[in-house]
């Protein structure tokens, strides 16, 4: 019963979605005023229903209804409570299930925090949300039902997947979803300004706040994918450019280089077709990410079960949805005009020149992750493409990016000079390379590619520090904390943005420079030494979890030969699905992880253990955190909050301007109605 | 408006791609055994565990070798047709429970029928490694010179049946 209920909320929800697709976008068109006040009820009646429907499947999983197909691939009876819940997202089904819930609480949100939105504008982005909509749920209920039933019901489930019976995998695909979906507010926003003619600095000014809040999801998103591999997999890997990986690297990539853009728009009035073409192909890639997952073109760690029906229903999404929206793009953006001019030195410049090379990172990404596919497709056999690839061509592409992160935030708009730039930011260039110069025999030895990577990392924070100290400077009288006060929070937030990417380098430079790793064959009471570090393993027992058994070892770890900690690290055996896992031990410390996982039993108690001394591996993953804190930080700018409070005389100027605009132009609403 | 419709061509191509993509294999990489004898086994059957079970006792008929688990959900997809195979009595289809428990599956088997001649059992997925097994379900094909003809990745369907599976069976019986 239940089950059906959320089959038939998922229908009700697909009318609504097809009712907020066309209305809306009809009647911003042509002028009716009760479509378009349409746009908002039916968007929370959307939202209203899909939450519904995935209440139904939860409770499915909660309540162990193995007459459900889902359930019964996806779930166990042993499987702990929160893990059930979990599962309703572990399976294709149910995170799309998730994918379009999320579009509709986005959609929501959209439709709460935009009163001070003209409502034409609102009703073309709610539209275009809808769109999208449709087409997932339809997704859903033709190919992928997560409300399909089973008979004769199944007497037990499968179990979920025990590489994701882990808390972080709890919330790193809802916050990654999150993130793709986000990047739908932009996108919309992008496709309501192409069909209206109308791209302003107000328009940039309205999706700035949409797009860093997506961009913050998808950065909490992969680091957290990126920290669960790293502890759950086993091998204290953190990133292995597969391309499911890539897939969520990606738009996040491209919505970078949107956030910056979307900058420039709103400063300058430059950039604005680029600008629209960032949020549509961030989108884009977002729905290709689903596409190459779901689809089965592409082998994956990542991949769900896959059936050749969801691939060409997926593909035909992607054409109408990329393609009708890269169509508006060919058509309307020549139309849109070139924003303020600006020098070839000067700060928007060097922000366009970022943009070009997280472009062509993507690109090449991009092109490394489809490469097996497009030789498989030419006949030209099959081939893998691995890091080696990855990290020659995105290292080499992300330098001269990371130097001009550097000189960015110092330039003028509109025009710098190149020669005063070099004046200001000479100390800043002799002590980075001073210091990474030095560093890495503080580490123990000298390389040269440690030393190349904390260059990067230290000429931005020694580029921030010039720059704030420049801005306090010329910030007028006070002391140093009034002055401090006096910096926005747009200002701090970029800087605390960059800083994540300087201490996230840092991360990588010293493990990938410094780690040491043994795998080694350890006798009861035997002993292996690393890093100062010495580990004594005491054997292993036997234990049992809710749903698996597991041998725990027991090492102690002992520093100038006193006992500072023990580590259990557990192999683990799931009931269900009899897959073995690796449950590793990691010590955590600001300057280094020790990371011990199990390997395979030997005679007499030995077993194989792998020893791991990873220098400053955390920093990758808090960088990626202050990178996130960046972007929150930058939406709860005063601006964004001041415009609450003075939305109404702003409203009324932005639509009376607005529509002064579209009657000129013609494009638009009043303009074709005459 | 050249430049403009750039990135829709660029689009296009890309959906070329991810078209002829669609209709690949990428999972299906050519089981390097195909055309190699089939490795030897001994292991307990399923039903009596105190008989034990040579892989060289089928030396001289063709027989499958299908995979399969109580916890594997497609495997309950393919059975029937298993089962229907097992009746029609073409061909001997020996199982190998991989990775099981004995009283799951023997009551897997009393619950939808058992179309094995005998199963063997394989807890730890010993001899899963040896035959290259790498998702449950999968069946191999097997001449009467133990050598593997064939390896089908995946439930057996209707399709594959037909078109693949039987007329080999065919062929290699003479």
């Amino acid at each position: 019963m239940i089950p059906e209920l959320g089959n038939f909320a998922l229908i009700l929800a697909l009318l609504l979605a097809v009712t907020q697709g066309t209305l809306p976008i009809i009647g911003a068109a042509h002028g009716i005023h009760s479509w378009i006040a349409l746009a908002r009820p039916v968007v929370q009646g959307q939202f209203v229903f899909l939450a519904i429907a995935f209440g139904c499947l939860a409770y499915s999983f909660v309540s162990n209804d193995f007459s459900v197909l889902n359930v019964a691939r996806n779930s166990n009876s042993e499987l702990p409570i929160q893990y059930r819940i979990a599962a309703s997202w572990g399976s294709h089904e149910g995170s799309l299930l998730l994918w379009v819930f999320m579009l509709s609480a986005w959609s929501v949100a959209v439709s709460v925090f935009s009163r001070h939105l003209p409502d034409e504008m609102v009703a073309r982005v709610l539209g275009v949300m809808g769109l999208v909509s449709v087409g997932f749920i339809l997704f859903l209920l033709v190919t992928s039902n997560p409300f399909d039933r089973l008979f004769p019901a199944a007497l037990e489930g499968s179990d979920l997947n025990p590489l994701l019976q882990d808390p972080g995998m709890v919330i790193h695909p809802p916050m990654l979803y999150m993130g793709y979906v986000g990047f739908s507010v932009a996108f919309a926003f992008a496709i309501a300004a192409l069909i209206s003619g109308q791209m302003d600095a107000a328009w940039a000014r309205w999706s700035r706040p949409w797009t860093t809040v997506a961009w913050v999801f998808l950065t909490i998103g992969i680091m957290l994918g990126s920290w669960w591999a790293y502890y759950e997999l086993g091998w204290g890997g953190w990133w292995f450019w597969d391309p499911v990986e890539n897939a969520s690297f990606l738009p996040w990539l491209v919505g970078t280089a949107l956030v910056h853009s979307l900058a420039v728009t709103e400063k300058r009035g430059s950039f604005k077709s680029w600008t629209v073409l960032l949020a549509i192909c961030a989108f884009s890639l977002s729905l290709l990410g689903t596409f190459l997952v779901r689809s089965g073109v592409l082998t994956s760690v990542h991949a769900f079960a896959t059936d050749p029906a969801r691939g060409v229903f997926i593909l035909a999404f992607l054409v109408i949805v990329i393609g009708s929206s890269l169509l508006l793009f060919a058509w309307r953006a020549p139309k849109v005009g070139l924003g303020g001019k600006f020098d070839l030195v000067s700060r928007e410049s060097m922000l366009l020149a970022n943009n070009l090379l997280l472009m062509v990172a993507a690109g090449s990404v991009l092109l490394g992750t489809l490469y097996p596919l497009i030789m498989d497709s030419l006949d030209l056999g099959k081939i893998s493409v691995g890091p080696p690839y990855f990290e020659a061509v995105f290292v080499p592409l992300m330098t001269p990016a990371i130097f001009l992160m550097g000189l960015g935030p110092l330039a003028r708009w509109k025009q710098a000079s190149l020669p005063e730039l070099m004046l200001r930011l000479r100390w800043a260039f002799g002590v980075s390379v001073i210091t990474a110069l030095l560093m890495p025999f503080v580490m123990g030895e000298w390389k040269p590619l440690v030393s190349f990577g904390l260059l990067l990392a230290f000429w931005i924070i020694a580029t921030i520090f010039v720059s704030i100290r420049q801005r306090l400077h010329n910030s007028g009288q006070g002391g140093l904390f009034t002055k401090l006060a006096r910096q926005s929070r747009s200002y701090y937030s970029m800087h605390l943005a960059h800083l994540g990417i300087a201490i996230f380098i840092i991360g990588v430079t010293l493990v990938n420079g410094y780690e040491t790793e043994k795998d080694v064959r350890m006798e009861i009471g035997s002993t292996v030494t690393m890093g100062g570090y010495t580990f004594r393993f005491n054997g292993a027992s036997p234990v049992s979890g809710p749903n698996y058994q597991a041998m725990r070892g027991d090492i102690d770890v002992l520093r100038n030969g006193e006992k500072i900690r023990v580590m259990q690290p557990e192999k683990r055996t799931y009931n269900a699905s009899g897959m073995a896992m690796t449950e590793p031990a990691i010590d955590t410390g600001l300057l280094r992880d020790l990371y011990v996982a199990m390997g395979e039993p030997l005679e007499n108690g030995a077993w194989v253990v792998r020893v791991y001394h990873k220098p400053f591996v955390d920093w990758i993953w808090f960088g990626c955190l202050l990178m996130a804190f960046g972007g929150i930080l930058a939406v709860t700018d005063r601006r964004y909050r001041l415009k609450i409070h003075s939305k109404h005389v702003e409203t009324a100027a932005v639509a009376d301007g607005k529509r002064v605009a579209n009657n000129n132009t013609g494009l638009a609403t009043g303009g074709r109605k005459a | 408006m050249m430049r403009f419709l750039l990135p829709l061509a660029a689009f296009i191509v890309l959906v070329g791609f991810l078209a002829v993509g669609l209709n690949l294999k990428p999972r299906e990489v050519p089981s390097p055994l195909i055309g190699k004898p089939a490795p030897v086994f001994q292991s307990q059957s399923l039903h009596e565990p105190e008989r034990i079970l040579a892989s060289k006792d089928n030396l001289g008929k063709v027989w499958l070798l299908n995979v399969w688990a109580s916890w594997c959900v497609s495997c309950r997809e393919e059975h029937p047709l298993l089962v229907e195979l097992a009746k029609s009595g073409i061909v001997p289809i020996y199982g190998l429970n991989y990775k099981d428990k004995r009283d799951l599956a023997l009551q897997w088997l009393s619950q939808y029928g058992d179309p094995y001649t005998v199963s063997v059992v394989d807890p730890e997925g010993r001899i899963g490694i040896d035959y290259g097994v790498y998702g449950v379900p999968e069946t191999y094909v097997i001449d009467k010179n133990g050598v593997i003809r064939h390896k089908q990745i995946g439930p057996v369907t209707v399709e594959s049946l037909e078109k693949k599976i039987l007329p080999l069976i065919k062929e290699l019986q003479g």
